[in-house]
């Protein structure tokens, strides 16, 4: 027989500070054993290699963030008026508008975008022995707009359900005719609602905009991705890599912070 | 100002209006009172279209609004409506509701949708809340403000939809103080409407609506004081004393289960 004596329940606040300290120790250790085990000297060298980060500049920004800046805009842009325009067909009156809308977001939701862009840079050159005017700038902004246009149109419909029914109402009941009150009373609101959703949206796009490396891009139309692994091939260095993928943070961590301030402002508006 | 025949209104299977007769003069105040789903509101709401009638014929200043031809902005513009969840806009500044029709729809110039706006917000006492966004107001001052915004647009007749539904009582006496106000101004004017301390000082007539038809109209003193109908007396009675109704429902379970 053993005695045991019966461990003392704790108290709440007791079993609340066990539980925080054995997280803050789980995370000690684990930087202990990364700090003491990894190899500096080789990570160093891998990543932070200065000399390539030296030979990196200026283009990485002037050729590859510009060039990925230009293709998520043209694309966005493309996206955010098709998208426009494929809200408003969702909430027709007439039918086939509604039905071509639905299939239309359906399609472009359900296939990745990779393969959208397949189709423009090669699918329909190959078979219609046409191409997309405007090269690599044409085919990107056509293929990811088509894409992005099918989130858009789901974002906007939503945003302009979103916006009471009784706001119509009064505007309607003040005499002003339906596109009128659409125009000043509900799209301004709606579009309110949807803006942290769209800058996702915009989000989304940047980093898709990597996948025109898969056009074969020349060197003057080269964007961050493409950079990255043509530089990786030449200094045969994780350095560029790092360095392609702290540009993209560039675009998007503010832009995440606009996102941010964005819905605190809504939630304050409530 | 109204004139209302025959008036029908179906929502589905559900026939909301069953044949509406009324009339309503000009300078005339009107309260419309009954129980909640007996078509009060459906009925003012036909008047400005905001419902399509199934059936009948509203003229409202010698246009039939029912003519599928009607200019129906036209016909609005003349028309106030103020509704329960005031509807401002809540993207726009007090002023800025007040004149973003007037400039869109009447195409006034700034400087004068702003005077118009100024002289109808002092009439409602809420000037300086000019610059102030909805969500700033209380619910009384929004509703303050919405019938300002229709007052601004110099309506010949006013439709309120329990204008004073939504708010807090110590709130409800201060729009009731505007709409009073109005009356004696000699607005055309149709209320829908609970208050009925309201309707006895302020209405001509009242109008007294149960299960889509008109049970009971007459002046205030008759309809509210002296019913004729036993169910607006039932009706009167329930609003009066909301406890008493509680004590009646119970009856009907128990005379049920007894059955």
């Amino acid at each position: 027989m053993t005695t045991t004596t019966r461990p003392r329940r704790l108290t709440r606040r007791q079993r609340a500070r066990l539980v925080r300290g054995v997280q803050y120790a789980v995370l000690a250790l684990a930087i202990l054993a990364f700090v003491l085990l990894a190899n500096w000297d080789q990570i160093g060298e891998a990543f932070f290699d200065t000399a390539i980060i030296g030979d990196l500049f200026p283009e990485v920004i002037t050729v590859a963030l510009k060039n990925t800046v230009i293709y998520t805009l043209c694309a966005f842009a493309f996206g955010l008026v098709l998208g426009l325009l494929l809200a408003l067909m969702r909430l027709s009156q007439v039918a086939a508008y509604r039905a071509l809308a639905t299939v239309y977001v359906e399609f472009f939701r359900g296939v990745p975008a990779l393969l959208v862009l397949i189709a423009f840079g090669y699918g329909i050159p190959v078979a219609l022995n046409t191409e997309v005017p405007g090269g690599v700038v044409g085919t990107i902004t056509v293929a990811l707009g088509l894409v992005a246009a099918a989130y858009i149109a789901e974002t906007f419909r939503a945003g302009i359900q979103a916006v009471p029914k009784g706001q119509m109402e009064a505007a309607r009941s003040l005499g002003m005719s339906h596109p009128r009150a659409m125009i000043s009373i509900v799209i301004p609101q709606a579009f309110r609602i949807i803006l942290p959703p769209l800058t996702n949206e915009l989000i989304i796009l940047t980093k898709d905009s990597s996948l025109v490396y898969l056009l074969g891009v020349t060197l003057p139309t080269r964007e961050l991705a493409k950079f990255g692994r043509d530089a990786l091939n030449q200094y045969v260095s994780m350095t560029p890599i790092l360095v392609a993928g702290l540009a993209y943070l560039i675009i998007t961590v503010p832009l995440g912070y606009v996102v941010r301030r964005l819905e605190a402002e809504q939630a304050k508006a409530r | 100002m109204i004139e209302i025949r025959g008036l029908r209104k179906s929502f589905g299977d559900l026939e909301v209006l069953r044949g509406i007769d009324a009339r309503v003069a000009a300078g005339e105040v009107v309260c419309v009172i009954g129980p909640s789903g007996s078509g009060k509101s459906t009925l003012l709401r036909c008047i400005n279209l905001l419902e399509a009638p199934s059936a009948g014929k509203i003229q409202v200043g010698g246009v039939d609004v029912t003519d599928p031809d009607v200019d129906i902005d036209a016909v609005r513009r003349r028309i106030g409506m103020v509704f329960q969840q005031f509807n401002l806009f809540p993207h726009l500044t007090v002023t800025e509701n007040l004149t973003i029709a007037q400039r869109r729809v009447l195409g006034r110039g700034k400087q004068e949708a702003r005077r118009v706006a100024a002289e109808n917000l002092e009439r409602v006492g809420l000037s300086p809340k000019a610059d102030a966004y909805p969500s700033q107001l209380s619910g009384g001052q929004q509703q303050r403000v919405a019938i300002a915004r229709s007052l601004a647009m110099g309506p010949e007749l006013m439709l309120f939809d329990e204008p004073t539904s939504a708010l807090d009582p110590e709130l409800v006496g201060d729009v009731l103080g505007v709409m009073r106000l109005l009356a004696q101004d000699g607005m055309t004017m149709m209320v829908v409407t609970h208050e009925m301390s309201f309707a006895r000082e302020v209405a001509d007539r009242v109008l007294f609506m149960d299960e889509g038809v008109i049970l009971e109209e007459g002046p205030p003193e008759r309809v509210v004081a002296a019913p004729s109908h036993e169910r607006t007396r039932t009706f009167l009675a329930r609003l009066l004393d909301p406890a008493a109704a509680e004590v009646t429902r119970e009856d009907d379970v128990n005379r049920r289960g007894g059955g």
